[in-house]
């Protein structure tokens, strides 16, 4: 199925990706030929099939004790951050 | 005995622990390879020599005083997807360029713990996404093979800079064939195990159903003696499995005679050049010969492995690198205007085409009127796919195929169409999909350059595709072969 350059534009947006104009050409073409490559799932019977969501059948994600594990770290991790101030991470302001 | 560099992991682990050589004099010899390979291969994006010579250091001293662990003083690298404390860890993207990990993933402090010697951080696809090493950021790798060519990918730096002997061994990823298609095209081992035996704590997620860390090594001795060290549980993952791992180096030597071989019928297709299949039934002789048994296997929902992986890695992917926002870590874009405009300008310039390519289809495929009739469809036909090989395992006690359908190809030559790219991984990443542990190994050579065997088992069966390996390579001599120029 071929999509337009409203639906690039949209699933974009939706991805929160800002695309050149040349972009959206590139993935108008690639998407298209993808989501006709895969559309041949289509022609599987799948009725009555349970979807396959863990590769290991049977074993479920674990749970632990809600406890405290890690200590504070939040200057270590800071140093990786564009910006923060008073321990905290800075971004545009939110509300005027 | 061979120069330092031409010896596998487990002669160069057993040599430093009788002390025939120094960690030191070993680590400092390979610096020097990497540094003269750097210009024409690009396997590297971060070498570590001076941290790296510190610990050879201890790990001689430790030696010296009989101690040590299995691996004490062995020098191995890591593909950049392995966060490493107080090491950049790129992940092949810009996005993570200014990335320094404030913590170790479990795979890396393990086998610290084992006593290996860090000598880097490899080249891989951006964020592990391609089949190439052309996606990375940092460059392309190239095939030490012949430079004109692709390592494969997305471990190709690791896979590189084994099969030129800049490490014995590396680390790697494997999510539709990263560490077994690279494996193949650089004429080394490569070992993915099954999904969460190996911790993926610190392993930076492209697609979680599927991702598994791995090894890239000479040999599949060598792939069992790292293994050893970084498979078992983990409680900072998951979906780490809690059983205990088996001593995978004393499995190896177990005979394989009375062995039942399911030949993959499905990946003798049309697209397997006929060269390629030629080493591969050479390499079913060979096992025959040993005391295999063959006997053809027919998957019929095998055929759609890509077309379901393109729907539930992208997915996965689209999920996972959402938190790429510009906010904690990672690239920020120049004088946001606001918040939206951050998250966009910031994805938009810090990921790569095909990153962004992968992040649009798994965004489509899981939004509102697509998810039933793509996500939830691939996720049936995966349980049909995944119901396949359990069925095929009553029969057989692995199944054997090629690991590519062709040899390394050109740079550039498969960059413009997405789809011929992702059909390199066509043999790939049917294991992926069931979770199932698969080994690649090298079987031969069509004009120069490597062919690679493929061996599937059974969830947790690595012992035996581990010792179906290694019986092979005992009867072989492909995977000794080092390219010209590198030996």
């Amino acid at each position: 199925m071929a999509l337009t350059r409203e639906q690039i534009a949209s699933i974009a947006t939706l991805a929160r990706l800002e695309l050149t104009a040349e972009e959206v050409s590139l993935y108008q073409e690639s998407l298209s030929s993808i989501l006709e490559f895969v559309g041949a799932l289509e022609r599987t019977d799948t009725t009555e099939v349970t979807p396959m969501a863990h590769p290991l059948p049977g074993l479920t994600q674990r749970l632990r004790a809600d406890e405290v594990t890690e200590g504070d770290r939040h200057e270590r991790y800071q140093q990786n951050a564009p910006s923060t101030a008073a321990g905290l991470y800075l971004v545009p302001k939110v509300i005027e | 005995m061979s120069a330092l560099h031409l010896r596998t992991l487990t002669q160069l682990a057993d040599g430093l622990r009788r002390r025939s050589f120094s960690s030191v004099e070993l680590v400092a010899d390979l610096l020097a390879r990497i540094e003269k390979s750097q210009p024409s291969l690009n396997a590297f994006i971060s070498v570590t020599g001076s941290e790296a010579l510190e610990a050879a250091r201890a790990a001689d001293r430790t030696l010296a005083a009989g101690g040590g662990g299995p691996l004490t003083g062995v020098p191995i690298a890591h593909k950049d997807i392995f966060c490493t404390e107080g090491v950049r860890t790129t992940c092949g993207s810009r996005m993570l360029d200014n990335f320094v990990s404030p913590y170790d993933a479990t795979v890396v402090a393990r086998l610290r713990q084992a006593g290996a010697v860090m000598l880097g951080k490899t080249n891989m696809d951006e964020f592990a996404m391609g089949s190439s090493n052309e996606t990375s950021f940092y460059g392309p790798v190239r095939n030490p093979w012949n430079p004109q060519l692709v390592p494969g990918g997305s471990s190709g730096g690791s896979a590189a800079a084994v099969a030129a002997r800049l490490v014995p061994a590396a680390t790697a990823t494997d999510t539709g064939g990263s560490i077994r298609q690279p494996a193949a095209l650089c004429g080394i081992t490569g070992m993915k195990p099954t999904y969460g035996r190996v911790s993926r704590y610190g392993m930076i997620a492209f697609a979680s159903s599927l991702d598994q860390g791995g090894t890239l090594s000479a040999s599949a001795a060598d792939a069992a003696l790292l293994l050893r060290e970084m498979a078992g549980f983990d409680p900072r993952d998951s979906t780490s499995v809690d059983t205990p791992v088996p001593d995978y180096v004393a499995a190896l030597e177990e005979p394989i005679a009375g062995l039942r071989i399911g030949l993959l019928a499905e990946f003798f297709d049309k697209g397997l050049d006929a060269d390629n299949e030629r080493c591969v039934r050479e390499g079913l002789r060979v096992l025959e010969g040993l005391g295999a048994k063959v006997r053809p296997v027919s998957l019929p929902n095998l055929p759609m492995s890509v077309p379901v992986y393109y729907v539930v890695a992208p997915a996965e992917a689209s999920s996972n690198l959402a938190r790429y926002d510009g906010v904690r870590f990672g690239h920020r874009c120049e004088k946001p205007r606001d918040l939206n405009d951050m998250y966009r300008r910031s994805r938009g310039e810090g990921f790569g085409a095909e990153v962004k390519r992968r992040i649009m289809t798994g965004t489509y495929v899981l939004s509102a009127g697509y998810y039933d009739a793509y996500y939830l469809k691939a996720q049936r036909v995966r349980a049909l796919i995944n119901a396949d090989f359990i069925r095929a395992f009553e029969s057989v006690d692995v199944l054997i195929g090629p690991t590519t359908p062709t040899p390394a190809f050109p740079i550039g030559a498969k960059t413009s169409d997405p789809i011929t790219m992702y059909l390199n991984d066509i043999y790939t990443i049917g294991a992926n999909l069931a979770g199932l542990p698969a080994i690649s190994v090298p079987c031969g050579f069509v004009g120069g350059l490597p062919v690679g065997l493929q061996i599937v088992g059974p969830h947790f069966s690595e012992p035996r595709v581990l010792t179906v390996a290694h019986a092979f390579q005992r009867a072989t001599d492909w995977h000794s072969q080092v390219p010209k120029g590198y030996a």
